[in-house]
């Protein structure tokens, strides 16, 4: 399998996903946007050494994945994008910052040991939070939710445009990438010579087809616009859901649960 | 040089939200603009701009050998776009390109898109289109090679050095958003030191891959590009005056200007053959600088000739060496002198060119 066939399976996969049937796909997009963006927020915003503070906010992905029947391991296959380079920015952090911090029975966690460790989280929770609302709503759903918030709709129409075409694009540049490497085995990639007739003559393909498409939008009725269909009823609860969740977040910003929790119990 | 949302603070990543908002919106009023003058709807350019975007997204699924290396490179297409759609609509498809990016393979952070477009987008756009593609494809650069070489060389220096400068400056930015955030300890200097040198390797790939591809459009469908000169828009401008102004313009910026900053200490050579009595240096090759060389006649004839046609004697008005506007003008005149003998030895090797000519005709 190649690139652009895994890419296009893992798009598929996760707008399969997003049109299930759970608590979580039943709220309304919006309400889920606003809470995504949120929790991300927040979550960034903790103190490199809160470790324990931040700790807590792995609570908010466990139960919406719980809920909404999302496979984790699929979010977490993704972390192999970002960890890269959250690692190469945070590693350093140990070698330079070396003040111990507290200690772990006779062992002393240093300051760039824990913050090393928070840069983690923070990169590991939010990605689990937007993979969470693309997989519990579609990519219309999303873009109506952009709009209701007035956000420009030359991007939500290219956006929707753009989603609908790169499956059409990933399974030609998969074919192609296919139909060379039968006739060169062996070769790793695309041979320099062909680097400009490659991606090239699919150009000028998509140059004509979008002539068509904009002729066959045009012979639908658009007129800068799509129309969204009224999707399914959101659930009552979204918003309520929505605004406990958000201020469940901020008080645990503002005061160390965990820590308060521990004090109680020792 | 995706950025996740755990290299940005809040306050960073907010910031570079409202840049990005700024840019998207100035792309969307341009393009309305557009709109009115060329008398071309947007929505006509909105299916075009979509298959162009989802054809950078699967192109980046493309893998390109790099001979020699065993390695292969992808593109990134923010150039591509640019010089297919323009600065605007370029900008818009990539902003989507870098959304379904982020929100489908969680490459790059939903909080840090602000900061991703403006690394990827902004500076491939924008910079790379106003400052690097579009003065070269409407220079005039090599007329002697014909439209057409003209052309496919004006491609390849402009994808070459728009890939490799937009992506030095998004590396950098990458870079200055995380310090300000405070996210690693890893010191400034080396952090650029880290990011640079990678993403000059990197530039360089991505800027032959879309030299190649964008040769290869302008071989079939030359109209599909940007700001590519035809015969007609040859003939109507008026190049040759327009280029020797901006050359002049530059030459007196570079003479006047730059020529202020020039060191007042001595050159390599001097300082090894005279030394620098008032930094310390004084022995070197212990010669003194107004008396140094064989004694001749000759050279003293020499000398004297030098003395009274040099008007400007150290780069400066005579007499008075010290005066930096004496420094300013001797570059003006310096960078003149050179242009008279840049033309002269043009004007000459043309005059051989068409004698040549008219004997081969004879």
């Amino acid at each position: 399998m190649n690139k652009a066939e895994k890419a296009e399976r893992e798009i598929l996969a996760i707008d399969g996903m997003s049109k299930g049937d759970s608590a979580v796909h039943r709220m309304s997009p919006l309400s889920k946007l606003l809470l995504t963006i949120v929790y991300i927020v927040i979550t960034v915003s903790f103190n490199k050494y809160d470790i324990t503070g931040i700790f807590i906010m792995i609570l908010f992905p466990v139960v919406g994945y719980v809920a909404s029947g999302v496979p984790v391991s699929t979010a977490f296959w993704k972390l192999r994008i970002v960890l890269p380079l959250v690692c190469a920015v945070g590693i350093i952090n140990p070698f330079l910052d070396r003040e111990i911090l507290f200690y772990l029975g006779n062992i002393g966690v240093s300051g760039g040991v824990v913050s090393f460790i928070t840069l983690l989280m923070k990169g590991v929770f939010s990605l689990l939070a937007s993979f969470l609302l693309v997989s519990t709503t579609p990519v219309e759903e999303i873009c109506r939710a952009l709009r209701q918030v007035h956000f420009p709709k030359i991007l939500t129409s290219l956006f929707l445009l753009t989603f609908r075409y790169v499956h059409v694009l990933l399974e030609e540049v998969s074919i192609m990438t296919d139909a060379y490497h039968l006739r060169s085995p062996g070769q790793k990639g695309i041979h320099i010579s062909a680097w400009g007739s490659f991606l090239g003559q699919l150009i000028l393909r998509s140059s004509d087809r979008a002539g068509q498409l904009y002729d066959s939008m045009l012979l639908r009725g658009f007129q800068g616009e799509f129309y969204y269909a009224k999707g399914r009823k959101s659930a009552a609860y979204s918003w309520p859901v929505a605004i406990i969740c958000i201020a469940l977040a901020v008080t645990f910003r503002f005061l160390n649960i965990a820590a308060i929790f521990g004090g109680v119990i020792i | 040089m995706h950025m996740a949302d755990a290299l940005l603070s809040p306050a960073v990543a907010g910031v570079m939200i409202g840049a990005s908002a700024v840019a998207a919106g100035v792309s969307i009023v341009k393009l309305r603009k557009e709109e009115k003058t060329e008398l071309e709807p947007t929505i006509k350019k909105l299916p075009t701009m979509a298959v162009m975007a989802a054809l950078v997204f699967a192109g980046q699924m493309i893998n390109y050998t790099i001979p020699g290396t065993g390695s292969s490179g992808h593109l990134c297409g923010g150039m591509m776009l640019t010089g297919l759609l323009g600065p605007y609509a370029g900008f818009l498809s990539m902003i989507v390109v870098l959304l379904i990016q982020c929100l489908f393979f969680a490459d790059g952070g939903l909080m840090a898109i602000g900061a991703n477009v403006w690394n990827m987008a902004f500076y491939g756009c924008f910079i790379g289109y106003f400052l690097i593609y579009r003065p070269i494809m409407r220079s005039g650069w090599f007329r002697g090679m014909g439209l057409r070489g003209a052309n496919r060389l004006k491609i390849i220096i402009s994808s070459i050095l728009g890939c490799v400068i937009t992506l030095q400056l998004g590396a950098f930015s990458v870079v200055l958003e995380t310090s300000i955030s405070g996210i690693t300890n890893l010191p400034f200097g080396a952090f650029v030191a880290l990011m640079q040198p990678i993403h000059l390797a990197i530039g360089l790939v991505e800027g032959l891959i879309t030299a190649a591809v964008l040769m290869f459009v302008y071989e079939m469908r030359p109209e599909l590009l940007k700001d590519v000169q035809t015969d007609e828009t040859v003939k109507g401008r008026a190049s040759i005056k327009g280029t020797l102004i901006s050359l002049a313009v530059v030459a007196l910026l570079v003479g006047g200007g730059l020529s202020l900053l020039a060191s007042s200490h001595p050159d390599g050579l001097e300082w090894s053959l005279f030394g620098n009595r008032e930094e310390g240096y004084a022995e070197n090759m212990g010669l003194d600088e107004d008396d140094y060389g064989i004694a001749s006649d000759m050279a003293d004839s020499a000398a004297a000739v030098q003395d009274k046609t040099s008007f400007l004697p150290d780069y400066a008005f005579a007499g008075d060496s010290e005066n930096p506007a004496g420094t300013t003008v001797s570059g003006i005149v310096g960078c003149a002198i050179v242009a008279a003998v840049a033309a002269l030895l043009c004007l000459v090797a043309g005059f051989f060119r068409k004698r040549k000519r008219i004997n081969e005709q004879g």
